[in-house]
């Protein structure tokens, strides 16, 4: 599924596409049923708390399988990775800062 | 002189340059995507009310766009698919279907705004609305790059399979990266702003 696959395009690759559309196609129902159930859980209203879990939960489940799949993280090189998981590091990083801004001073008393 | 690793891969990262390049461009997309996400989080905590935003949008037609985009992202990986096996006619069939799905989230996206404007409520309303303006907004920019940059390689761009297939497949797996990458901002987006 990398750019390998597309350096040689063989007939036994033929037959590993005719397998992973078959993928594509089981994580597309995911897809549509992860977001009738994101739409219907909304129609609970839910305290936020809980709703916030749920529906990022909910989120994170999606953008996984896009990710994994459809962009065939699922078999990448190492490097792609180590890209990866330093921006993860500083999204994190980014996200957290409003409850520093928010902690009232707590955190450099 | 030909541009190097764009079909053969680097021996130090087993990788083409277009798909390390990609990525360290969606690296830096997560960031800019990532900041606005930071913002909303900054207002909504520091408000002393937040509205639900199923009282303000249109759920079932943001429903509707949730549903257009995942079946654009089947329809762009189909696409490459179709090269990888030498379909070039059924390339072209799932390709056109992605640059027509990215229209109808664009149009929808348009009757959407419309409706918000014709009421009075813009970006400078309040919080909530100028949060939605902006981070969907920046998305709707994403998705009509996308689509220019697919109706390319559906059109002008596509001569390139008869001299060089490989390399426009690879390149066709490049701008489906940055499509799926749209799919999952928005999946993100779809119940910040419509569901909580």
């Amino acid at each position: 599924m990398t750019s390998d696959h597309a350096t040689s395009m063989t007939g036994d690759h033929a037959v590993d596409i005719d397998r992973h559309v078959r993928v594509y196609i089981t994580v597309f129902v995911a897809l549509m049923v992860l977001t009738i159930v994101t739409v219907a859980v909304s129609r609970f209203h839910l305290p936020v708390p809980i709703a916030v879990t749920v529906a990022l939960l909910v989120a994170i489940i999606k953008g996984s399988l896009v990710a994994c799949y459809f962009m065939h993280l699922i078999s990448e090189k190492k490097l792609i990775y180590a890209v990866l998981a330093l921006t993860a590091v500083f999204f994190v990083a980014l996200l957290a800062l409003p409850i520093f801004t928010v902690s009232d001073g707590y955190w450099i008393h | 002189m030909d541009i190097p690793y764009t079909v053969e891969v680097r021996r130090d990262t087993g990788l083409t340059n277009g798909k390390i390049g990609i990525w360290l461009f969606l690296a830096s997309e997560v960031m800019l995507f990532g900041a606005l996400f930071a913002s909303y989080i900054l207002i909504r905590t520091g408000a002393p009310s937040w509205p639900r935003g199923d009282t303000i949008l249109d759920v079932p037609l943001a429903t509707f766009n949730t549903i257009v985009l995942i079946s654009s992202s089947v329809t762009m990986v189909m696409a490459w698919a179709s090269l990888m096996r030498r379909r070039f006619g059924t390339y072209r069939i799932y390709m056109g279907a992605t640059i027509l799905l990215g229209l109808v989230f664009l149009v929808v996206k348009y009757f959407e705004y419309g409706h918000h404007l014709r009421l009075g409520e813009f970006p400078s309303s309040n919080n909530f609305l100028a949060i939605y303006f902006t981070l969907t907004g920046l998305h709707m920019l994403h998705v009509f790059g996308g689509m220019v940059v697919n109706a390319y390689f559906w059109g002008p761009g596509a001569k390139l399979w008869k001299t060089n297939p490989v390399w426009f497949t690879n390149r066709v797996e490049h701008s489906g990266l940055f499509w799926h990458f749209v799919d999952l901002v928005w999946i993100f987006l779809f119940p910040t702003l419509y569901l909580l």
